[in-house]
């Protein structure tokens, strides 16, 4: 990468850090640059640590990297939180003077005073201009073009009106020229000259969620909010009355999914995005749509857990409940999205399947990722492959329409209200073929099976799994979700220097691709599986479906992996291997 | 099977009982839910429903197997749930004809958070409650409907706690009709579900439907010299007044002079929820055919 540049907003929640890093994304994608995001904040409405990055390169950026080469500090606790990440090479742009704090000389590290406070409360008299100060001194430092950032700062308050833009121009201006007045540069970053635009549209991971359910054919979306799964309806909520949808908030979480079940039973294409609490509620229906074989796409965004934990914080805890939750024997796919490109082709990839097997599908993606954003490649949406219900469609003979048919795919005809003859009752009963109640030993067990059959097909169905490095490696890892990004980017460093390392990134966790896994398994020396929750939960299924007892490497700080944390792992298992004489 | 003849408006000719399926309902002998199907059944006939267009939707109890005895589409589907359930069709397929049909714990026990949901956003369904002051399928414990005093397996020395008063409910939380019927009187119970599933909003009809099984006071019997119709002057668009005649339904259970009122208590018109979507639709511009450069150049930045 020729480059390769990271840039951290921090300060306090409701000081404008998360717009700013919004602004600097917006000004990057404009100068035809790969970028992605990273941001994190508490869960208050203001107040407490936020933190916006954004990684820019010329090439495909592969995850959110380790740290960052320039820090924003708004604030002292900024400051003193990403104190450790100042190494020599780094640059500070600081709070100062008449802020908070003062930063002592670190040998190495580049610092920039910029009085932020000062000049946004005493010479704009709004305390609320600091983060537009602080970006005009960005743009003075390292070059961000001015005009591009206006155009966002126009966009933004368009609806505010002209005195509210200038006000902001105006704010911008006072830290560009600060900086031009007092300093002069002595670092070697600056912002990658503009380049012909990609054809490419930027979407946020809940964003991307959103428009690939309407592409997939989506046209009822029951919710209830909660945090970080919320902002899926509201980018869906005039989206998808464009092609005739409707966004319905219903009154709680198991509600949700019965709307979603009662319109998936009417023949449109519907689903509910959650989070954990909201998932718990949800596993009530779970046996139902699949005793009464009802297409349902459930999207977890999974936030820290259990209970209310930390709603907009990093974990992947949920891939039990999800792969395990309801009760009985119920059969469903998990996927998981690992990048926002994935949020949109895999949210369209759970509704084909959920239409095609008739049972549920979870997708599953993270708070982190909810809120990433990239630039991904314009998506040709003619040729994306919409697969449709088995379903009646013209006319049947009631006499001869068995809704329950026992085929030998498990898939049978569903009945859709307006199609004469093909009239039934679903019913979360035991049934037989003709939806008739049954306690019989012969159908429970006919029933069952025709039920489970429906799972045997789907490794082939979503294969291959890609695979990624040397053929006879000596860690191979496997990963899911977004740690996959992190993953990648240890795989490409650990490769450079001379490791040989492989990866395995399935998107389909559940039903465990247990052929895949097991070949892959069989070409390394060993497994590596590294997830953000404590019980290693995707380890924990390796191990009871296939051969394979992976080593596990957990985190739950409600941060995501580093990517230079699997790579240390990565190493210390290589050295341990090459201690032990074989 | 009959396949249904559509006539030229659109609504069918069948006889009440080609409403029914093939399967043979599993209640007790004597059960009020035999009416209460009947009752059904004359309803949709009268009232020319398509089958073929119309969804019955039911919980989880005694009286909510009632779909799987019809020849509509149906959805025998979860204790408690049967409402958002056909919110979900409704809203997303408005041209459907829906039901629910349920019992009195399904609707104000485990399901009691979705009707004051589903009553205000009025939403053109009909919700059919059968009454019978028990749970029924889980052999007699006491229901949100049950009198103090009733026995049953969990409170044998009788049910401690007061009724809720299921009128008042539907009337507080905005249902656009609101009626009482008893079984014991199918004829009457079908007409008032029949004009309950013309009526353009979200329409309720509490059915006195006994359990001889299990309830053994509020019988067949109790109520026959009980029951008495609201009378025919009753102002059926005046809210207070239906709130009035709500207020007194419970007397019964504590005065021996008391009435059970039967009829429509109140019925008045409001915009529904699926004229407001609509709406809504015709603001956004909203296609079957979108074009999906347009959308996406949506996304391009700024
Ligand atoms: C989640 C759940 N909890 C409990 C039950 C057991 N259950 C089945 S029906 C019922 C109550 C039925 O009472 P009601 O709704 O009044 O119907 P009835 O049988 O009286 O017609 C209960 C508690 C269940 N099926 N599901
Ligand atoms: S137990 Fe009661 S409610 Fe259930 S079928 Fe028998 S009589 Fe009807
Ligand atoms: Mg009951």
């Amino acid at each position: 990468m020729a480059i390769d540049l990271t840039i951290t907003i921090a300060g306090e929640g409701g000081e404008g850090v998360i717009s700013s890093g919004d602004f600097l994304m917006q000004a990057a994608t404009r100068a035809g640059m790969e970028v992605v995001t990273f941001k994190s904040f508490p869960s208050e409405i203001k107040g407490g640590y936020a933190l916006s990055q954004l990684r820019i390169s010329d090439e495909k950026i592969l995850s959110q990297g380790d740290g960052f080469n320039i820090l924003v500090a708004f604030n002292g606790e900024a400051y003193s939180i990403n104190k450790p990440l100042l190494t020599p090479g780094t640059v500070l742009v600081w709070d100062g003077p008449h802020g908070d704090f003062e930063p002592e000389a670190i040998p190495g590290v580049t610092m920039y005073n910029v009085p932020m406070t000062h000049i946004s409360k005493q010479e704009l008299k709004n305390p609320i201009a600091k983060n537009m100060v602080a970006m005009g001194s960005v743009a003075g430092l390292f070059g961000v073009p001015m005009d591009s950032l206006k155009a966002s700062v126009a966009a933004k308050f368009k609806r505010k009106g002209q005195e509210v833009i200038d006000f902001n121009y105006a704010a911008l201006q006072a830290g560009y020229d600060y900086v031009k007045q007092n300093h002069k540069k002595t670092d070697p970053f600056t912002f990658p000259p503009a380049r012909p635009a990609k054809d490419v549209i930027t979407l946020e991971g809940n964003q991307a969620i959103a428009l690939g359910a309407v592409v997939a054919g989506c046209r009822f979306y029951p919710v209830y909010p909660i945090t970080p799964a919320t902002s899926v309806g509201n980018y869906l909520s005039e989206l998808i009355l464009k092609v005739n949808g409707f966004v319905y908030q219903t009154e709680d979480e198991i509600a949700a999914i019965a709307a979603a079940i009662g319109a998936s039973y009417v023949g449109i294409k519907s689903f509910t995005a959650t989070s954990g609490p909201g998932v718990s509620l949800m596993t009530e229906l779970l046996g139902l749509a699949a005793m009464a074989e009802i297409p349902l796409v459930i999207v977890d965004v999974q936030r820290g857990g259990p209970s209310t934990g930390m709603p907009t914080k990093h974990e992947q805890s949920d891939l039990f409940i999800t792969a395990h939750g309801g009760h009985g024997d119920v059969p469903k796919i998990v996927l998981a999205a690992a990048d926002v490109e994935e949020c949109f082709y895999l949210t369209i990839e759970a509704f084909n399947l959920a239409e095609k097997y008739q049972i549920p599908v979870f997708l599953l993606s993270d708070a982190s990722l909810s809120l990433r954003v990239e630039a991904i490649k314009r998506p040709d949406i003619k040729s994306i492959r919409i697969v449709n219900r088995d379903a009646a469609r013209s006319a049947v003979d009631p006499k001869e329409f068995m809704r329950y048919k026992n085929t030998p795919s498990g898939i049978s005809t569903m009945g859709v209200p307006g199609v004469p003859g093909s009239a039934y009752a679903a019913t979360g009963l035991e049934h037989s073929e003709d939806c008739g109640p049954r306690t019989s030993a012969e159908t429970k067990t006919n029933m069952t099976e025709k039920r489970w059959r429906k799972l045997d097909r789907i490794e082939e169905e979503t294969s291959p799994i890609e695979r990624e490095g040397d053929a006879d490696a000596d860690v191979g890892i496997i990963s899911w979700g977004l740690t996959q990004t992190m993953v990648r980017e240890a795989v490409v460093r650990l490769r450079k220097k001379g490791h040989k390392v492989a990866a395995l990134y399935p998107k389909v966790l559940w039903p465990v691709p247990v052929r895949q896994i097991e070949a892959f398994a069989a070409s390394v020396k060993t497994v590596l599986v590294p997830e953000a929750n404590v019980q290693g939960q995707f380890a924990e299924l390796i191990r009871s479906k296939t051969s394979v007892v992976p080593v596990k490497q957990t985190l739950y700080r409600g941060e995501p992996f580093l990517p230079k944390e699997i790579e240390a792992k990565v190493e210390e298992l290589i050295n341990a291997n090459a201690a032990v004489p074989a | 099977m009959t396949t249904a003849v559509t006539t030229a408006a659109g609504a069918v000719k069948l006889k009440p009982k080609e409403y029914r399926s093939a399967i043979e309902p599993t209640w007790c002998p004597g059960c009020g839910d035999y009416a209460v199907t009947a009752a059904i059944c004359n309803a949709l006939s009268a009232n020319g429903v398509d089958p073929d267009n119309a969804v019955i939707v039911s919980g989880i109890g005694c009286s909510s197997r009632l779909p799987l005895w019809m020849r509509t589409f149906g959805f025998h589907s979860a204790h408690g749930r049967a409402i958002p359930v056909a919110v979900g069709m409704k809203v997303s397929r408005p041209e459907l004809t829906i039901a629910v049909t349920i019992g009195d714990g399904d609707a104000f026990a485990i399901g009691g958070n979705h009707i004051p949901n589903a009553a205000r956003r009025n939403i053109d369904m009909t919700l059919i409650v059968m009454d019978n002051g028990v749970y029924g399928l889980t052999k007699n414990q006491n229901s949100p409907t049950s009198r103090e005093g009733l026995p049953g397996s969990l409170m044998p020395f009788g049910n401690i706690d007061a009724p809720i008063n299921v009128l008042a409910f539907l009337l507080t939380y905005g249902a656009t009709f609101v009626a009482q019927a008893f079984a014991g009187n199918p004829k009457q119970t079908g007409e008032i579900i029949g004009r309950a599933m013309t009526h353009k909003g979200f329409s309720y009809v509490n059915v006195l439907s006994p359990c001889p099984t299990f309830n053994k006071v509020d019988t067949f019997e109790y109520y026959r010299p009980r029951v008495q119709d609201i009378p025919a002057d009753h102002d059926t668009g005046d809210l207070l007044k239906a709130i009035g005649i709500a207020e007194h339904a419970l007397d019964h259970q504590k005065n021996p002079e008391g009435k059970v009122p039967i009829g429509l208590l109140y019925q008045t018109q409001k915009p529904v929820f699926a004229e407001k979507v609509d709406a809504l639709k015709t603001k956004y511009k909203g296609t079957d055919t979108p074009d999906w450069e347009k959308i996406l150049d949506g996304y391009k930045g700024h």
